[in-house]
């Protein structure tokens, strides 16, 4: 009986199988309790689930390439989920007109802001450097701020949760702190969490309303082109 | 439904090679959705398939980033290390831009006088 059992884990530790349902199923878990409670931000499906799993890993010492190899069929499906952004974002820019100006600045506005309160925030409390240049670009979508990051002389891979805890934050605390600076506009609240929290913010944005989220994925696309131009020059004077 | 998941992976395929070719600051799948989107303007794609494929990885957008989140498990040592620095950074940083984007997109987005919903 006890080497079936541990014939059985050392199948499920090796397949891929294993990783993937859990994930999913934790997901799905995470989310009904979500929708249960009443929607509270701290117990956002994403952020719940990543707990779970991450001490699943702990727990049962699992390398993270090892639940990678069940989980990225999950994440392989990113790609072809940020390209669908462009059909309800055709719908909504026919409904509207003149929003490239107003777009514009408030995206310049948002994505300085996004990198320069970071790095003199994070450098008041004396991080390193190589965090420093991991943190600049957390609020591009992670394939970007990982390009930034190693042309900068950062960690990719510290880039990559740190563009994910932004992501987390900024879906967590967005909706509410819009709504108290008085920001009603589905537009512009989409467009501030795309900017602010890339794909994390714009999954929020969904569950919102349409129009958000299509304003969201706008807001993820157009920062993720702004910081990848603004960032090199901005840590020029940053951290000379 | 087959049909739009095709035309999606076609243009995340296009994207990622644009991006290499052309050696573009962005990702593949963002070069990908803004050639879609001229596609649609185009009304190159066939539009149901399309709404339903896209509708359905839409509705689970958040699962997408799951495995990708869990990477943090890769970075605890470092973030216990200089959590204060990172978590206030990212905190003030975050509120900060949310606050500008949202409050300047909503000041200019307000339609001028005399147009539909005003």
């Amino acid at each position: 009986m006890t080497s079936r059992l541990t014939e059985t884990w050392v199948y499920l530790a090796q397949s891929p199988l294993l990783w993937l349902a859990l994930t999913v199923a934790t997901y799905a878990g995470c989310e009904t309790l979500y929708r249960r409670l009443g929607r509270h931000p701290l117990l956002h499906p994403v952020l719940t689930s990543v707990v779970i799993l991450v001490s699943l890993l702990l727990a049962s010492g699992t390398p993270y390439p090892r639940f990678f190899e069940g989980a990225q069929f999950i994440h392989f499906l990113l790609g072809p989920g940020i390209v669908a952004l462009a059909v309800p974002l055709h719908r909504e820019l026919h409904r509207e007109q003149a929003l490239a100006f107003p777009l514009s600045v408030a995206l310049l506005a948002g994505s300085v802001t996004a990198v320069v309160t970071a790095v003199l925030t994070a450098r008041l409390f004396g991080a390193s450097r190589e965090t420093l240049l991991s943190l600049a670009p957390k609020s591009a979508t992670a394939p970007v701020a990982m390009g930034i990051a190693e042309k900068l002389g950062g960690l990719p891979s510290l880039a990559a949760s740190l563009v994910l805890l932004t992501g987390v934050l900024g879906a967590v605390i967005g909706p509410s702190l819009l709504r108290r600076l008085r920001v009603t506009d589905p537009a512009a609240t989409g467009f501030a969490l795309g900017v602010a929290a890339h794909g994390l913010g714009t999954a929020r944005a969904f569950e919102l309303d349409e129009t958000a989220g299509a304003f969201s994925g706008l807001g993820m696309g157009l920062n993720a082109l702004a910081t990848s131009l603004l960032v090199p020059a901005l840590m020029r004077l940053l951290l000379p | 439904m087959l049909r739009g998941l095709a035309v999606l992976l076609v243009f995340q395929l296009v994207g990622e090679v644009l991006t290499r070719l052309l050696s573009l600051p962005v990702p593949g799948p963002v070069v990908g959705m803004v050639l879609l989107l001229l596609a649609l303007e185009l009304r190159l794609p066939q539009r149901d398939g399309l709404r339903a494929a896209s509708g359905g990885l839409l509705a689970v957008l958040s699962l997408l980033f799951v495995p990708a989140g869990v990477g943090v498990v890769q970075h605890l040592p470092r973030l216990a290390a200089e959590w204060p620095a990172l978590g206030a950074a990212l905190l003030v940083s975050t509120a900060a831009t949310l606050a500008v984007t949202g409050w300047i997109a909503a000041r200019l987005l307000r339609r001028p006088a005399g147009r539909e919903g005003a």
